[in-house]
């Protein structure tokens, strides 16, 4: 009976249109939250250790760095964000004298940062005080923090100003010994006085160590003893970074979370004893300026983001790209950000309870993957991508955009065979075979087969949206492409096989020998995903007659492969780390080969005259000269192809009708306070969409009771049948 | 029996040890410690110093098992291998390579595992013995026939099916219950029913067969044709007699089993967004991280070690001959 009437009831919810199906607590029903989900863990949330996507999501919505990147944009325009201005270099030489930027002697550069007063921080127990002003939770004693498991478990909590020296108390943890911070190296090369100053913490730190006794956790090392000799407080709220040499790059790295401000009390708080047995860490729990804060950790299943009560608010952009105000993306200019209270993120191991999830509604944006690919997007034949009917119908919204990322197919110039050794007419031949393969690898059927479409053929190593990249047939390789009318083609076969005999492979055989041309392409495998690319890749040398072999091993290994040089051909992918032209130039350039210098040129790439025009460029404002020594690099880069330019991905995304401001941004991860949600259609799209069918599981339950009945009729036939 | 289980103790350490041993070399026959921290580190900008600092810090810079460098037991104990292992046989598993407390990882993810785990383990047990039990009660009638056709058909599915449909038809088709994730508490209830549905159902096909073949071994037996001829009806004969004398072979799948539960289901986990255990240790091989492979490996064979010996001592609980000896 009772059971009967539990299913009654089920019945009674089911209709009147309550959904079953829910993944929120129904006290989240109607607030002001955005659902999104993450796949993989961040392992740090500490700013000068964060690097990835994964971490990004998550502290690029706590902290602040000076500077940031216009929302809607493009090309990416750096703004202010705490700071009141962009910063202009002033140009030094080695004996002081101010130079003008054309200058070719400049020692150093100097930015002066000035931040905007009155901004605070998120309420932290670091900075909580008693009514005497004393910290209260800075100086705990053994067993203080017994009860202790969160921050939410410190009673009380406080916040202060943000001041120009947290900026520079965080320059100095980049140099911190326990940090590890990824950039120190690179930085280290840049900001007078950081090499030093890492050596001497690096120094006091193992002096530090050998006294402790036995079992004892390392010492946090003090940053307040020493300072770094070209960063320095000018005032409250006013910093002064030196850098050497002219390196107008830097003001991007302004824009990014490893200069954002940390306050020393946050370390000083998290670095007593007991705190780190119990995870918390800056590490774990961020402290920052930013419009949200980190509010529930617990990153093997969910993260919350909750709205900073201290953030002063943040004016929507008023401008945008053409076509923004007509996609209604200019609606809430001049409002006050953010627009949402929190954001909860999911962790999402699998794709099918993830695109399930959004199609429920219970996410409110989504990417796509190739699995799903079909079900959401058709291509028409003309090549122009829109939503399925089924995505239309629930109103849900596709946005497009070129990443800043290339992947591309690299010949290691160090290779006798397709690198650029020996004398010039093996040179010319290693470049003519290279350019042959440049043509054979089709590129647009890779990425309609692999990519579903969703990537733009290489043509350079610039990809489009940042400065260098030409939009007309300067846009084109004409080593790969030629032009018949107005569009550009592949190159034939026929034409790549011209080459392949001119390079001295005349139907891909040594003219010499007569030995047919193996190459060599080093991978990590991938799966079964993975062998189809590998398979694609051997039809294409098979064009050209060229026998592809592929020497597979795990990534630690092929990682090795290329610092070493032992590899021939490899795949590879650059994200870029702002946006600049130098920022993918440099991955060729010659003195910054991983085998000759430890560097990114990972091909080994060398060409004087490339060398030269980057050393050229690398320092120069954005204008028609820069753009004229692009163009030369480029065509330099063309015509030795040290790379197949395969493609720059494009990046698809969905989101439902109900959340509004969306525009995917590759540079910067902070847009998620600009986001607005209609509440009221959430809801009602969600009742529509989850209304709960109970008939399949009562036809169950019945077929289950008929089910029982032959089987009590045989067992009453044997309980009365005679021995 | 005192005697036997400190026995089986002192063996188990040596077992540990060997466990270790065979994870540790493993574990660097494939990944260097330059190849650790280069994972911890990222692929973009890091410098050979870099690595050389991060591996100081996390103890990655001495001899794996061996040091010749330093003196006496130092050459032993001054090695990666001790350094990292002696602990863990205190139960202390140290940190992650990321810096995040390993003991404190599992103590909260093992309970979602369990949550999972116990009422697969315990409704499944109860539905795979009534189902056998059933089985070989109507044997050699079409009940027992078709019963045997549907187990053979069900445990020739993979697992991932059973998942993958139970979410389609259940979670995405009939808006019964979340297709994914999970909650604290009472709140977990509604997450877990469909993994629990999941697991129990796949499960059954091979448990049932498995158990169906006990009971009509057992049923085949003399003191089985005796309790008929004394005129006790089937029922009695089979709850009363044959449950209770299969329960040794029961027994001995069931509770090897019971300690594991702990380590959670990888898959299922995974599908069903639950934070438990199975993940860790698969998240920790995809991330290189030693410390939490070699923890996990460990808390494995302990767990095991403890199923095989409660299995022992149940058979003593359950059958009065069986003596250690």
């Amino acid at each position: 009976m009772r059971f009967l009437s539990a299913l009654g009831c089920l019945l009674l919810l089911a209709a009147c249109g309550q959904v079953w199906n829910n993944p929120y607590p129904a006290s989240d029903s109607g607030k002001n939250i955005l659902y999104s989900s993450f796949s993989e863990r961040p392992k740090h949330l500490d700013p000068a250790q964060a690097y990835t996507s994964d971490e990004y999501d998550f502290i690029w919505q706590v902290y602040e760095p000076p500077l940031q990147y216009q929302y809607l944009k493009r090309p990416y325009t750096l703004i202010p964000a705490t700071a009141a201005a962009i910063p202009k270099p002033h140009y030094f030489s080695s004996s002081g004298a101010e130079l003008p930027a054309s200058a070719g002697d400049i020692a150093y550069s100097v930015y002066e940062i000035h931040i905007k007063p009155g901004i605070r921080y998120q309420p932290h127990p670091a900075f909580a005080q008693d009514a005497a002003g004393h910290s209260l939770y800075l100086d705990l004693k053994p067993g203080d923090l017994r009860d202790k498991f969160s921050l939410a478990d410190f009673p009380r909590s406080g916040s202060r100003e943000l001041v120009a020296a947290d900026y520079v108390y965080q320059i100095k943890r980049l140099a911190h010994p326990r940090i590890h911070s990824p950039i120190l190296g690179h930085m280290s090369d840049y900001i007078v006085g950081l090499k030093e100053y890492a050596a001497l913490l690096e120094q006091e730190d193992r002096a530090r160590q050998a006294g402790r006794p036995e079992g004892t956790p390392p010492a946090w090392a003090s940053l307040g003893k020493h300072e770094i000799a070209g960063v320095e407080v000018v005032d409250r709220y006013t910093y002064r970074i030196k850098v050497r040499g002219k390196y107008p790059q830097f003001i991007y790295w302004l824009a990014m979370p490893f200069f954002a401000p940390v306050p020393p009390e946050a370390d000083l708080f998290y670095a007593q004893a007991g705190m780190a047995e119990k995870n918390l860490s800056l590490d774990w729990y961020p402290v920052g300026t930013g419009p949200y804060m980190l509010t529930e950790n617990n990153p093997n299943a969910r993260m919350v983001l909750s709205r900073n009560p201290n953030f002063r608010g943040e004016a929507y952009p008023s401008e945008g790209e053409p076509g923004d105000a007509a996609g209604g993306l200019l609606a809430d200019a001049g409002k006050t950000a953010p627009f949402i209270d929190s954001i909860v993120f999911t962790r999402e191991k699998e794709g099918i309870p993830y695109w399930s999830k959004f199609m429920q509604g219970y996410y409110d944006q989504s990417g796509i993957s190739n699995d799903n690919f079909d079900n959401a997007v058709r291509i028409s034949i003309e090549g122009e991508t829109a939503l399925s009917p089924e995505m239309e119908s629930r109103g849900i919204r596709l946005k497009t955009s070129v990443a800043t990322s290339i992947y591309y197919l690299a010949f290691n110039w160090l290779d006798p065979a397709v690198g650029g050794q020996g004398d010039t007419a093996q040179q010319e031949r290693a470049r003519k075979l290279r350019q042959a393969i440049s043509i054979a690898v089709d590129n647009e059927e890779f990425i309609s087969i692999f990519a579903n479409g969703r990537g733009v053929p290489g043509q350079g190593p610039v990809p489009p949206g940042i400065f260098g990249f030409r939009g007309d047939d300067g846009s084109f390789n004409p080593v790969v492409y030629s032009k018949t009318g107005d569009a550009w083609h592949r190159k034939s076969v026929a034409q790549a096989k011209t080459l392949m005999a001119e390079a001295g492979y005349p139907d891909g055989r040594d003219a010499s020998t007569g030995q047919p041309l193996v190459l060599y392409l080093d991978t990590t495998g991938g799966g079964p995903g993975g062998k189809a690319q590998l398979d694609w890749y051997r039809k294409q040398f098979q064009k050209i007659d060229v026998q592809l072999e592929f020497r597979t091993s795990d990534w630690n290994r092929f990682q090795e492969k290329i610092r070493k040089g032992n590899t021939q051909l490899f795949i590879m992918g650059w994200n870029a780390d702002y946006p600049d032209p130098e920022n993918f130039m440099f991955l060729l350039h010659g003195p910054q080969s991983t085998v000759k210098t430890g560097g990114e040129n990972r091909a080994n790439y060398t060409n004087p005259e490339f060398d030269r025009l980057f050393e050229q460029m690398k320092n120069m404002e954005n204008g028609a000269e820069r753009q004229a020594i692009i163009d030369r690099m480029v065509a330099v880069l063309r015509q030795d192809a040290p790379w197949v330019w395969s493609y720059h991905p494009k990046d698809y995304s969905l989101s439902h009708a109900w959340l509004t401001n969306v525009k995917p941004n590759r540079m910067a991860r902070n847009g998620l306070k600009f986001y607005r949600l209609d509440l009221a259609q959430r809801a009602a799209r969600r009742a529509e969409w989850n209304r709960p069918v109970v008939w399949p599981f009562l036809v169950l339950l019945a077929l289950l009771v008929l089910g029982t009945l032959p089987a009590l009729r045989t067992w009453r036939a044997r309980e009365l049948a005679r021995a | 029996m005192y005697a036997y289980i400190v026995r089986r103790v002192i063996y188990a350490v040596f077992i540990l040890i060997g466990v270790n041993l065979i994870t540790f070399v493993l574990f660097f026959k494939v990944n260097t410690p330059d190849d650790i921290a280069r994972l911890q580190l990222g692929v973009k900008w890091v410098t050979p110093e870099a690595i050389a600092k991060w591996k100081a810090d996390r103890g990655y810079d001495k001899p794996l098992v061996y040091n010749e460098a330093a003196a006496g037991r130092h050459k032993f104990t001054d090695t990666i291998y001790f350094e990292k292992s002696a602990e863990m046989f205190r139960f202390n598993f140290g940190r992650a390579d990321d810096g995040r407390d390993i003991a404190y990882e599992i103590s909260t993810r093992m309970w979602p595992s369990l949550a999972l785990a116990v009422p697969v383990f315990l409704v499944g047990l109860l539905l795979q013995i009534t189902f056998a039990l059933m089985m070989a009660f109507f044997r050699a009638t079409y009940i027992d026939f078709w019963g045997v056709v549907l187990c053979v058909t069900m445990m020739s599915i993979s697992g991932l099916f059973y998942i993958i449909g139970g979410q389609y038809l259940i979670s995405k088709l009939w808006n019964l219950v979340p297709i994914s994730g999970y909650a604290a508490g009472f709140d977990a209830l509604k997450f877990l029913m469909l993994p629990v549905v999941v697991g129990v159902i796949g499960g059954i096909g091979s448990g049932a067969r498995w158990y169906r073949t006990i009971f009509l071994e057992e049923v085949g037996k003399d003191y089985v044709r005796t309790a008929r001829a004394k005129g006790l009806s089937e029922v009695v004969v089979f709850f009363r007699h044959v449950l209770r004398n299969a329960m040794i072979p029961i027994l001995t799948g069931a509770v090897v089993a019971i300690p594991l539960l702990f380590m959670g289901s990888l898959v299922a986990e995974s599908f069903f967004g639950i934070p438990g255990l199975g993940s860790y240790t698969i998240e920790a091989i995809q991330a290189q991280d030693f410390a939490v492979v070699r923890s996990m490996v460990f808390i494995g064979s302990v767990l095991y070690i403890l199923g095989l010996l409660l299995t022992d001592i149940s058979y003593t609980l359950v059958d009065p001959r069986v003596r250690f000896e």
